[in-house]
């Protein structure tokens, strides 16, 4: 039950096209949602649910899973594509995003989807959260991990550093946050909007260990993925320098479809791209 | 009348009630520096494992009790009042909206805050949290109540909002009354001439109004309303019934706490005039508490004249 599930360097890249697919279809469905931040975020999502995370798609709700915490909640297709590629949701669960009485809410949440293990949609609030989980597992003496995703544009959130500074003093080892740099928020470039500067600098400074790596580079990606996993003494980050929209050319490093959904022939265009 | 020396602080309450919660040893505690003042300390000191410290970061230790609740645990945060106004956000989008048991405890409400100024007086925070689905929202009125509605809490299957006071006041219970409930008002005092519904330290107020109304002649009910959601209607409405009329009695603003919801209920259900004691729309200052209650006018005094105006008014509709 729950076993990581080891997946090849084909598979996974694979499983993150077929996700790519999901992504757009179920924007374009909805003629809503966020595929910018879901398409750079998707390649590392895949790795983690497609090595080391422990979760069992025959029971999403298993307790002693590892944890997910999509704290970037608005890239909640690349959650759902994940989760339907995994066989938890269906077909027509993903293509019902967005729409009234939907398992796959605007914003990812626990009350809706089996699997989702946050109600996100507000920025800044995922690591706070995935410290309580991994605070509570260390009491249960549980050897569960807890991983959450955060975007660049959200560490200009102030609760994001409140959470960091609690979790190097409490010594959380058992979290590990994702940070997918992709460079780009709602108005603008990160840069144009509060340039953040040295995201790894400032964790470190926290008393974090950091790697940085190429987000969109399965091997690199597994072989962080993997290093994070293992019994470190404090918290730790990865810093995944990804594109924003990245595999669909005239989405990548536009701001426009942060939150913008491809319309007919932007979706034909992107399919024929991934194909 | 100054704070009695006797009886508790409904804070004190409140970590008394976490000692007795300790038993179930899913019970957290977590704190944002102020342990000393809200009594979480009374716990540190005898479960310091279970106690987890956030320093002064309270949307932080929202989201991480949220985390906790999500993990199986049942937190307890405590700050003051006024900044558990910080994380209202956190408490609404991360605790409320995901159903999660987080029991959220704000001391030093209202007023009475020393002499810290308006800067630390919460006038807002049963509004607030009262406005977010799924809380319930308390607010005891002396010590014993408060430990016993705390111990309440882990009966609950959502989110909730005590809030405590920091001054001692008389005991209006009797230690070990197993009779107070959530979600249900406390007859205090039975009358039939005006229904005076009180919270917090303006239930002692209230309790001296119904002496001064006694001694004109007018007879009082006077109730504990310590659930100010879900508010107990059934209460309201023999009362509508039995008094027909009511003072609300709260140290908070009248803007969006127990008169208001007592308003809300009453105006779509059973029209009774109610007048209002509350702090009006405006912000408080530097002072002692006996001289806030008077410049802000939510003193005993105030009650009777608001009893007076609402019984001249069931009698001349």
């Amino acid at each position: 039950m729950g076993s990581p599930r080891r997946m090849s360097k084909e598979h996974l890249i694979e499983m993150a096209r077929l996700c790519r697919i999901d992504i757009l279809r179920m924007t374009h469905a909805a003629g809503a949602g966020h595929p910018g931040g879901s398409l750079s975020a998707i390649d590392t999502m895949v790795a983690l649910y497609g090595t080391v995370l422990r979760f069992d798609e025959s029971d999403p709700q298993w307790e002693d899973r590892d944890r997910f915490v999509m704290s970037k909640g608005h890239a909640s297709p690349a959650m759902y594509a994940l989760l339907h590629q995994l066989g938890v949701l269906n077909e027509s669960d993903i293509m019902s995003f967005r729409k009234l009485g939907s398992p796959c809410q605007g914003h990812v949440d626990m009350g809706w989807t089996d699997g989702v293990d946050f109600s996100a949609g507000s920025l800044g609030m995922g690591m706070s959260f995935g410290l309580g989980c991994a605070i509570a597992a260390r009491m249960d003496e549980s050897n569960r991990n807890v991983w959450v995703m955060i975007g660049d544009g959200e560490t200009q959130e102030g609760q994001v550093w409140e959470a960091a500074m609690a979790a190097s003093f409490h010594k959380a080892s058992n979290l590990k946050v994702l940070v997918d740099r992709n460079r780009i928020q709602n108005d603008d470039f990160v840069e144009v909007q509060m340039e953040i500067g040295d995201i790894a600098g400032k964790f470190e400074s926290f008393g974090w260990e950091v790697r940085e790596i190429d987000g969109h580079e399965m091997d690199e990606v597994v072989e962080a993925i993997e290093w994070a996993n293992g019994g470190q003494s404090g918290p730790i980050a990865i810093i995944a320098h990804t594109t924003k929209g990245k595999g669909v050319s005239f989405m990548e490093d536009n701001p426009a479809f942060h939150g913008k959904a491809p319309d007919d022939s932007e979706l034909a265009a992107a399919l024929e791209e991934l194909s | 009348m100054s704070a009695p020396s006797s009886g508790g602080a409904s804070r004190d309450g409140y970590g008394r009630g976490l000692l007795r919660a300790a038993d179930d040893q899913r019970v957290v505690v977590l704190e944002a520096d102020l342990g000393k003042s809200t009594k979480s300390c009374n716990f540190r000191a005898e479960y310091p494992d279970r106690t987890i410290s956030l320093g002064i970061a309270e949307q932080n230790m929202m989201l991480v009790a949220a985390g906790m609740a999500a993990s199986g645990k049942i937190p307890f945060a405590s700050t003051f009042a006024i900044f558990s106004e910080r994380g209202f956000e956190q408490v609404r989008n991360g605790i409320a909206r995901p159903g999660l048991a987080v029991h959220i405890c704000g001391s030093h409400g209202g007023i009475h805050t020393g002499t810290d100024g308006s800067s630390a007086q919460s006038i807002e925070d049963l509004a607030i949290f009262r406005s977010i689905p799924k809380m319930t929202v308390i607010h005891p009125c002396d010590d014993v109540s408060a430990e016993e509605l705390t111990v309440q809490l882990m009966g609950l299957e959502g989110p909730s909002y005590m809030r405590t006071a920091r001054n001692k006041t008389r005991r209006i219970y009797e230690v070990g009354d197993e009779s107070i409930e959530i979600g249900k008002g406390r007859v205090l005092l039975e009358g039939s001439d005006v229904a005076i519904i009180a919270c917090g330290v303006m239930v002692e107020q209230a309790l001296d109004a119904a002496d001064a109304l006694s001694e004109e002649g007018i007879m009082a009910t006077v109730v504990d309303m310590h659930t100010i959601k879900p508010l107990d209607t059934e209460l309201i409405d023999k009362l509508s019934d039995s008094c027909g009329c009511f003072v609300s009695a709260e140290d908070h603003s009248v803007i969006g706490g127990l008169g208001s919801s007592l308003a809300e209920w009453l105006s779509s259900n059973r029209p009774t005039p109610l007048e209002m004691v509350g702090v009006q729309d405006r912000f408080g200052e530097s002072g002692g508490s006996d001289e806030l209650l008077q410049a802000l006018e939510i003193s005993a005094i105030e009650i009777s004249s608001a009893a007076h105006r609402a019984i001249s008014r069931k009698n001349s509709p």
